[in-house]
């Protein structure tokens, strides 16, 4: 123990320390320039009404991209396989409850009974 | 041969089991993480409720938002140099490091209380509308977490401070590090759809 340890901390970390740091701060300069676009999208006028919507979802899909990668230092690294396809699972857990539930609760909605038509209303028109 | 063999079993072991605490607490997250995705889904059918009381245009200030954004931004970032000084061993940056984030943490839960208070005060409290209860409990969440992530990070602290930066200490420092930039995901899923959306 007394002997590896030294060992793998001096032969790891100073390559590891600048790379690190340089990862932290690509991944910290791109996070900053992305969510200012986001912001930007919205509070100026640079974007037509009808994009801004897909404009902001791509902007974040891209900002956890990013920080996944630059700061989760998730991939296909083999320490990190394991934990990416844990994270594609709930991913895929994630889109199927919150794309249902938004698909069934807006069709709901959409199939509700106007409020102008009461249910005595309804049924004497039968 | 025993005494030199048993050591590198003893590393090697203890490099497992750490890797598979890591394991075991991103499962965790990502049970956290469907918790979150269930609010989400809760806010994003529940966003055009607002029962006659004020929208979402109405009582959000995104700048306000965007200095929010900043300070978990900052915070995540000056939390990933401290691993940094940690696994290189230098004690002192990482416990500046580490008081550095819990400043910016508790600045962005002091703001994020700040702005409950406020909307509160004006007559949008979570009981007004379906869209402010969705909106409190989602925000709320992660407020919560936030402050629980600034009590452990103090609780770090103090480890470091007494036992310095051994295995254990790095090994748990690593759980608190997905933790903290994990709440910053969750903060980006946030600010895109509960408050820039509104805007459109």
């Amino acid at each position: 123990m007394n002997t590896s340890l030294p060992r793998a901390t001096s032969s790891h970390t100073q390559p590891d320390t600048n790379s690190g740091m340089k990862s932290y701060v690509i991944g910290f300069v791109l996070s900053l320039a992305i969510t200012a676009a986001a912001f930007g999208t919205i509070m100026s006028n640079a974007v037509p009404h009808p994009w801004r919507l897909v404009c902001i979802v791509a902007l974040c899909v891209a900002q956890l991209l990013v920080q996944l990668v630059y700061f989760l230092h998730l991939g296909s690294h083999p320490d990190q396989r394991t934990n990416t396809a844990v994270f594609a699972c709930t991913g895929l857990l994630i889109a199927i409850v919150v794309a249902g539930s938004l698909w069934v609760m807006h069709n709901a909605n959409v199939n509700m009974m106007p409020t102008h038509v009461t249910v005595q209303g309804a049924m004497s028109r039968e | 041969m025993s005494s030199t063999t048993l050591p590198v079993m003893h590393d090697h072991a203890s490099h497992d089991t750490s890797s598979m605490t890591t394991l075991g607490f991103w499962i965790y997250l990502m049970s956290d993480c469907l918790i979150f995705a269930v609010l989400f889904a809760t806010f994003g059918v529940l966003a055009g409720n607002t029962a006659d009381g004020p929208a979402g245009r109405d009582i959000f200030n995104l700048r306000y938002v965007a200095g929010e954004t900043l300070l978990l931004l900052l915070s995540s970032f000056t939390f990933g140099a401290g691993m940094l000084s940690a696994k290189a061993g230098r004690r002192n940056a990482l416990l500046v490091w580490l008081a550095v984030t819990l400043l910016l943490g508790a600045a962005f839960v002091g703001m994020e209380l700040h702005e409950f208070a406020a909307l509160i005060h004006d007559g949008a409290g979570p009981g007004v509308s379906a869209f402010l209860s969705a909106y409190f409990t989602l925000v709320g969440t992660h407020g919560l977490h936030v402050t629980l992530g600034i009590l452990w990070l103090g609780v770090m602290m103090h480890q470091v401070f007494h036992y310095g930066v051994d295995e254990v200490v790095l090994r748990r420092l690593n759980c608190l590090s997905l933790f903290w930039h994990f709440l910053d995901l969750v903060w980006i899923c946030v600010f895109t759809f509960v408050y820039l959306r509104e805007f459109l």
